[in-house]
């Protein structure tokens, strides 16, 4: 896996071509790996004599896709930048319950409810942003942190659920387009403008740059803290679209309910398994799309299958592994290789026998501008 | 890694290390957080409650040992507490009371560590999976598939030679018990920090550092870092045993060990990404957030806000932290870097 | 270093200075802009969100979202109304028969496909339960009145339960519904889809805030549940005596209802509580708790809202050499068998663990065409020191973790099924 990031930062140059190359060069296995589980699907599900293309099945597809959709997309922003969120789902909790709260069923003051739960979900995004950007925490602490926060905040404040959300807004978590539902159509929306902006306009870019080698980033000029800080309220806000979604669909605002569900996890792997790397700089909204639609027909199948719960577990954890192995072994590139400063499960470069890495002084030297950089 | 390094061999070394390398910050809190329960409660610091104290948190420091092999290395290990909750499980179901089982259930609990431990490493490895998704995904089987085992809630009970390791002590004067954890404790520190001494820790180090050039240098970077999966897996087993010692088998033994063990050794100046951190540090780093946690019931305050200042306060470490890192790091690349990482010291 | 010294003393008094920060400031601000925004927002439904960890505070819980004084008083005279119905059969009897239900336009002939989402089986309790149920379930389908049994497990995740309440009414073979909730209020909405959709629905355990089910299968409650607990506090402790109160997690109504209920006892009484603590039913952490409050002082007394990890809570005073408390536990077996070993002051409380055969059996009734209540209230009566011993005979070959009143002896599937797990 990580010697695709090392592909991808190849040399300082060759970002820019880095930039415009990526998002394609992982989609298609991800698309096909989403065919195939539902041919797979409905082949299991024909044995059974059941119908995975029935109408009440792709429903169910697409409204359990939503609401980890709006997350994932959120989520593959920091993680192109090589950062990741673990806040999501207290964001979405608190985002729910400022959202419920403010409204108060009184259909009126639903654009003012929505502004304050998004409002609330951005400033922890900034929050976010500039303590991992800014102070150098690094970002599993910062959003593991910033969540025990709104954990403790949410837990004092609101015991239970509150707040109350009028039918005009439930609408959101409950109307269809003849099979599609309308949270399901406005995160697609959403992922389709995600796209446009990872590839046609400069911030995207600057995210897939500052993913790929924020100090070649730098040196190109880019703000490469905004970019991340950008990155983290996005990222945010889309976790309290996410929790608006939960409001409207439970009628109210919850805390331990959404924050307990594991989003934080399941996004993150939804990202990775849509072909974005944990390492930043390569992959996609559509690939995490795909992604999250695959977890999302594993789930209607296991159901209408009437597989164990904990089986299902098994499985998904199983599946998970199995494919980020794949896209590993499609994305050895022996011949590139970089070193990197770490983060995450940062350089494993020449971590096997396989590949032997590369011995560029140019890594080293870019090693030592990595920490120049950061000491500033 | 500590820049501190030439020096840390002798004894002006060693206090240079505590309060001089990335490992200050985690002094600094335990000293503060020690002062505050003295001003609160000093009937903390009678001989028994001390015990007391150190039981309960030997498992987390044992964890926090085993994850600081893989963090250093590079890695993540999100698999341990679900390892941690799935070996009480095992234990009670084999073991079932019965007492002549006690030694071999052992025995093959710390083998399925050891097996967790190698395929984590391997898939990290061998088939280049991020280790994040890897032990995620371990983790989802392992809780998974011990609750499909048990239909999910633990059956069978563990036997009393089984829990005396978690539960009982040795009885000696003034200290009145020394629990066995503590001692379990003491030596695997002792055992870790060798290790770390030796050769094996250096190419630990020089890994999570730079593993392109710890490979020119000779190391098997594979076989190194697979190994810190294998001591993680081991050490979260030994942590299972004084856990379910220490308080019987319940479904959600071990739930959110994984974050709780994490944040002990970042907390404890460890870098996440490797080549940084002294394994010292990732245990004072699990010690301290036991006191933390155990001040925090001592305060007159709703125990719903606890949360909320465990994570104001790992938040302010860390920047602190990482503030006196960044001035290292200047000095550091103000000099040329050696083509061989000299992991000289780093623990 | 001096420089380092510098900046250690800087961060030291730092780190004091937010502690103390943070304990008294911040956190109460915000509380307070909330609670008011609430109480300006919430006039006529709540008001204002329960202060449910004030112990001690005079004149008993406070009304709020959680603690409705008319549903509290209306569950304790429930305890000692005569059930209705077969003793033999508790799962079958009903209390304070309020209201039957003309299920006629649901009777059909042969067999139906039965569904079921479940919350989720992530506790022993759940766990014993939905054993029984299935058990059940397959006595009906021997005798031709269940087809299929579908089932839905949501795993504690409301959006997927409700998810799966809508995928039952999409499929639309469902000849019932049966629920039960995650959480009363989120799950409103989709219980209300699913009476829409014209399938007779049966809510079971946790309820919801609307009627629209045929019937709401419940034992008496939450409150009924801790109030038991705290009465047999107040009256084998006296005056002065403290009592510790270990709750899993805040925000469940279930579980906020039965502390709600203590709570108004215990400050009404002479007893001291000396602390509330969450616990998240994890063992490790409630013998924790306990052995750091014994470390303090005394406690008399330990309450608990839900029995998970009573044992280790016993153990702590055994491991400190201290006499036992009073304890409030639950009718699990392992407690029950730590309780008769050391011969301590306990009582088992019941959630009615029998509530699980309850749903089905009102299924084929509705099937039937026969009437059921609109709100069917099962019995709840704790384990005591006087019937014990029965209990722990009855069960002696059942493991630890399974609850005494399971009512599944007659069942076919008995013992085995709740035995091997």
């Amino acid at each position: 896996m990580s010697d695709g990031v090392v592909a991808a930062g190849g040399q300082p140059a060759r970002t820019n071509r880095v930039e415009r190359r990526s998002p394609l060069t992982s989609i298609p296995l991800i698309y096909i790996a989403l065919l195939g589980t539902l041919i797979v699907g409905a082949a299991l599900m024909a044995v059974n004599g059941e119908n995975l293309f029935s109408g009440g099945n792709i429903v169910d597809i697409l409204t359990r896709s939503s609401l980890l959709g709006f997350i994932a997309i959120g989520q593959t922003m920091v993680i192109l930048c090589r950062s990741l969120d673990l806040s999501v789902g207290y964001v979405a909790a608190l985002s729910s319950l400022v959202a419920a709260t403010t409204m108060d069923g009184d259909p009126s003051r639903i654009p003012l409810g929505v502004a304050a739960g998004l409002g609330v979900a951005a400033l922890v995004g900034l929050f976010n942003g500039v303590v991992t950007a800014k102070l150098k925490v690094h970002a599993f602490i910062t959003t593991l942190g910033a969540g025990l926060i709104i954990k403790g905040y949410l837990d004092t404040v609101y015991p239970g659920p509150a707040g109350e959300v009028p039918g005009a807004f439930q609408a959101f978590g409950y109307t269809r387009i003849g099979l599609v539902p309308l949270s399901a159509a406005i995160m697609l929306i959403i992922a389709v403008f995600g796209v446009i902006m990872l590839q046609r306009t400069r911030t995207g870019h600057r995210m897939f740059a500052v993913g790929g080698n924020d100090e070649v980033a730098r040196l190109s000029g880019i703000r490469t803290d905004r970019t991340i800080i950008l990155a983290h309220v996005f990222s945010s806000v889309m976790a309290g679209v996410a929790g608006l979604l939960l409001a409207a669909r439970f009628g109210t605002g919850v805390g331990a309910q959404i924050y307990d569900a594991g989003y934080d996890l399941d996004s993150i792997a939804a990202v990775v398994l849509g072909g974005t790397l944990l390492l930043g700089g390569r992959g996609g909204v559509a690939g995490t799309i795909a992604g999250v639609l695959i977890l999302g027909v594993l789930d209607t199948m296991f159901n209408q299958l009437q597989i164990d719960p904990f089986f299902r577990d098994v499985l998904r954890g199983i599946i998970i592994i199995a494919a980020v192995a794949v896209y590993a072994r499609r994305q050895i590139d022996p011949t590139k290789s970089r070193a990197r400063f770490g983060e995450k499960s940062a350089s494993r470069k020449g971590s096997t026998g396989t590949s032997p890495p590369e011995p560029t002084g140019d890594s080293r030297a870019r090693r030592a501008g990595s920490r120049e950089e950061q000491s500033e | 890694m500590s820049s501190a390094s030439p020096a840390a061999t002798g004894p002006l070394g060693a206090v240079r290390r505590i309060f001089g390398g990335g490992t200050g910050p985690v002094f600094v809190v335990l000293l503060t957080l020690l002062v505050v329960m003295l001003l609160l409660n000093p009937s903390f610091f009678q001989p028994a409650s001390l015990m007391a104290f150190l039981r309960n948190a030997a498992p987390l420091i044992i964890l926090a040992a085993g994850q600081y092999f893989v963090i250093v290395s590079g890695e993540f290990d999100l698999s341990v507490g679900s390892l941690v909750g799935a070996q009480v499980v095992i234990a009670a179901k084999l073991i079932d009371g019965d007492e002549s089982r006690t030694w071999p259930v052992i025995m093959l609990m710390l083998g399925f560590g050891l097996l967790v431990g190698l395929v984590n490493g391997l898939v990290t490895t061998l088939l280049k999976v991020p280790s994040f998704i890897t032990t995620l995904g371990m983790m989802l089987v392992l809780a998974g598939a011990i609750r499909l085992w048990t239909g999910g809630a633990p059956t069978g009970a563990l036997s009393e030679s089984f829990r005396q390791w978690g539960r009982m002590g040795i009885e000696v004067p003034v200290l009145r018990q020394i629990p066995y954890a503590a001692l379990i404790m003491i030596v695997i520190a002792v055992l870790t920090v060798l290790l770390m001494r030796g050769p094996y820790g250096r190419t630990l180090v020089a890994t999570g550092d730079n593993d392109v050039a710890a490979s020119f240098a000779g190391a098997q970077v594979w076989q190194v870092r697979t190994l810190a999966f294998v001591l993680s897996g081991l050490l979260a087993t030994v942590a299972g045993i004084l856990i379910g010692g220490f308080a019987g088998v319940t479904a959600q033994v071990g739930d959110g060990m994984e974050f709780t063990a994490i944040t002990a050794v970042v907390l404890g100046g460890v870098v996440l990404g490797g080549g940084r951190g002294w394994i010292v540090g990732a245990m004072a780093g699990a010690l301290t957030y036991r006191l933390l946690e155990r001040l925090l019931v001592q305060l007159d305050m709703p125990s719903t806000l606890n949360p909320t200042i465990q994570g104001v306060i790992i938040i302010l470490a860390l920047a602190y932290g990482s503030r006196r890192l960044w001035g290292r790091r200047r000095r550091r690349a103000a000099q040329p870097i050696t083509t061989k990482p000299q992991p000289s010291g780093a623990e | 270093m001096r420089r380092s010294n510098r900046i250690l003393i800087g961060g030291l008094t730092a780190i004091g200075l937010t502690l103390t920060a943070c304990t008294t400031d911040a956190p109460t601000d915000d509380a307070e802009t909330e609670v008011e925004q609430e109480a300006e927002t919430d006039a006529g439904t709540d008001d204002g969100t329960a202060e449910q960890a004030d112990d001690g505070s005079d004149g008993g819980t406070e009304e709020g979202e959680f603690f409705v004084r008319e549903e509290y008083e209306r569950q304790l005279a429930q305890r000692d109304m005569e059930p209705e119905g077969d003793p033999d059969t508790p799962w079958m009897q009903m209390i304070d028969v309020d209201e039957m239900v003309d299920t006629s336009e649901f009777a059909v002939d042969g067999p139906q496909d039965l569904c079921f989402s479940n919350a989720s089986v992530g506790n022993p309790w759940r766990v014993t339960g939905w054993i029984t149920m299935q058990e059940q379930v397959e006595v009906l389908q021997d005798e031709g009145v269940i087809g299929e049994f579908r089932t839905a497990d949501a795993a504690d995740d409301d959006n997927q339960q409700i998810s799966d309440i809508q995928s039952f009414i999409n499929d639309g073979d469902c000849g019932a519904i049966m629920i039960s909730p995650s959480t009363t209020a989120t799950l409103t909405p989709a219980v209300e889809e699913a009476c829409d959709s014209g399938v007779p629905v049966i809510v079971f355990d946790r309820g919801v805030n609307t009627d629209c089910a045929v019937t709401f299968i419940h034992p008496i409650g939450g409150y009924a549940y801790g109030a038991t607990g705290a009465e047999f506090l107040v009256d084998n402790l006296e005056a002065g005596d403290s009592v510790l109160a270990l709750r899993i997690l805040p925000g469940v109504d279930v579980l906020e209802h039965r502390w709600g209920a203590a709570n108004d006892i215990f400050s009404d009484s002479d007893l001291e509580v000396v602390g509330v603590e969450f616990t998240e039913g994890d063992a490790a952490q409630i013998k924790d708790i306990v052995t750091q409050y014994l470390q303090r002082g005394d406690v008399d007394g330990i309450w608990m809202d839900a029995g998970d990890g009573a044992v280790a809570g016993v153990e702590a005073f055994e491991d400190m050499g201290m006499d036992y408390p009073a304890f409030v536990g639950e009718d699990e077996l392992g407690f029950m068998r730590k309780w008769d070993e050391t011969g301590m002051d306990a009582v088992g409380l019941s959630y009615s663990n029998f509530q699980w055969r309850t749903p089905v059996l009102a299924a084929e009734m509705i099937w039937n065409g026969e009437e059921v209540p609109a709100e069917w209230v099962l019995p709840q009566s704790p384990v005591t020191e006087d019937d014990l011993g029965e209990y722990l005979e009855a069960n002696s070959e059942m493991p630890d973790l399974h609850y005494a009143k399971f009512g599944g002896e007659d069942l076919p599937g008995f013992p085995e099924a709740w035995q091997d797990r």
